[in-house]
């Protein structure tokens, strides 16, 4: 790919990659939104949280199928035992790098 | 001034986490480009400009395999879409904010940094400067790393430490965060197993936005209902 072709593509992958980021967010900031949105905006982040883990814990990719007893959900139950026993982003992020590294060696 | 000052602390205090989870997949990123034939200022340029690691890796791929230009660009809109959703919940903490700091703060909107915000904007208190060095702090990350692993990725043994669980860690924390009461807990196993089914059946990332819009619905038709059976036994 030349250079000039290369720039092009990285102009048009900004712009599609930041209109859906800016254009929601300027909108809905400026006008009182219906309180039925705004409730379903609430349950929008447990939501995407949840979806974006789920697949990382019960599935594998290529091809993609569903496993159960992978590393990284096994180490996922202490992780989530320590978030919710101590509510500390820190300590979570530490108990799950050790948890999976631990049970990488160990399987 | 000494009160911007403390923002820009605690936005830096709060994004370390993310930092941490950006590192090895922005080297991983830059090794992978540098494979594909990609120079450092075009891995640069690409993470400045685009900032979105999934469609990052996509793009490397597809360049290498010579895709069209439209063909990379459009899956790059499809990968990205999801942030439609972000934005929007996010936007009901920003009422009538000037449309500069908007269109500054929006460009740093990740599936990271918005889950970081969104914990602590809950929580009261999160100054909005904050919440852009933030977004700014773990955009820096992502840039470095991801050069930096066109130069010395290859020589960095992978998975040390557990370091590519640092962000599936976070986000399990942030979840538990975002658990406010029954409806929410509903909400999250309805997204998990929408979410498996989908990225089964479905190609791409398409999981993410269908999953966490029917849990999101079916998490609001369960709290009406419940509304309603309370308010008129």
């Amino acid at each position: 790919m030349s250079a000039t072709n290369y720039l092009l593509l990285i102009i048009c992958m900004g712009v599609v990659t930041y209109l859906p980021r800016m254009l929601p967010l300027v909108t809905f900031s400026r006008r009182k939104l219906p309180s039925w949105f705004v409730e379903w905006l609430e349950l929008i982040p447990p939501a995407i949280l949840s979806a974006l883990i789920a697949p990382t814990l019960f599935t594998q990719a290529a091809p993609r199928v569903f496993v159960l007893g992978k590393v990284e959900l096994l180490a996922a139950l202490p992780t989530l035992a320590f978030a919710l026993k101590t509510r500390s982003l820190a300590g979570t992020v530490v108990v799950g790098m050790l948890c999976y590294w631990g049970l990488h060696y160990l399987m | 001034m000494a009160q911007t000052f403390d923002c820009v602390k605690e936005g830096i205090k709060a994004a370390w986490p993310i930092c941490l989870g950006y590192f090895p997949i922005g080297l991983s990123l830059g090794v992978l480009a540098q494979k594909g034939g990609l120079l450092p200022w075009q891995v640069g340029l690409m993470s400045i400009v685009v900032y979105a690691g999934g469609s990052q890796f996509i793009a490397v791929a597809m360049i290498g395999s010579g895709a069209s230009i439209p063909a990379i660009v459009t899956t790059t809109f499809m990968v990205n879409l999801r942030h439609m959703l972000m934005s929007s919940a996010l936007a009901v903490h920003f009422p009538g904010v000037s449309r500069r700091f908007l269109a500054l703060f929006a460009y740093g909107l990740t599936d990271e940094s918005f889950a970081v915000n969104m914990v602590r904007f809950n929580r009261g208190g999160w100054e909005r400067r904050s919440a852009l060095t933030l977004n700014q702090a773990t955009n820096f990350t992502w840039f470095v790393s991801t050069v930096a692993g066109v130069y010395v990725g290859q020589f960095i043994p992978s998975g040390a430490l557990g370091i590519d669980y640092a962000l599936t860690g976070m986000f399990i924390c942030l979840l538990v965060f975002q658990l406010r009461g029954p409806v929410f807990v509903a909400t999250a196993l309805m997204a998990a197993f929408c979410s498996v089914v989908a990225y089964l059946w479905l190609p791409g990332n398409a999981y993410v936005i269908v999953a966490s819009t029917v849990a999101a619905t079916a998490g609001f038709m369960l709290k009406r209902s419940l509304r309603h059976r309370g308010g008129r036994p």
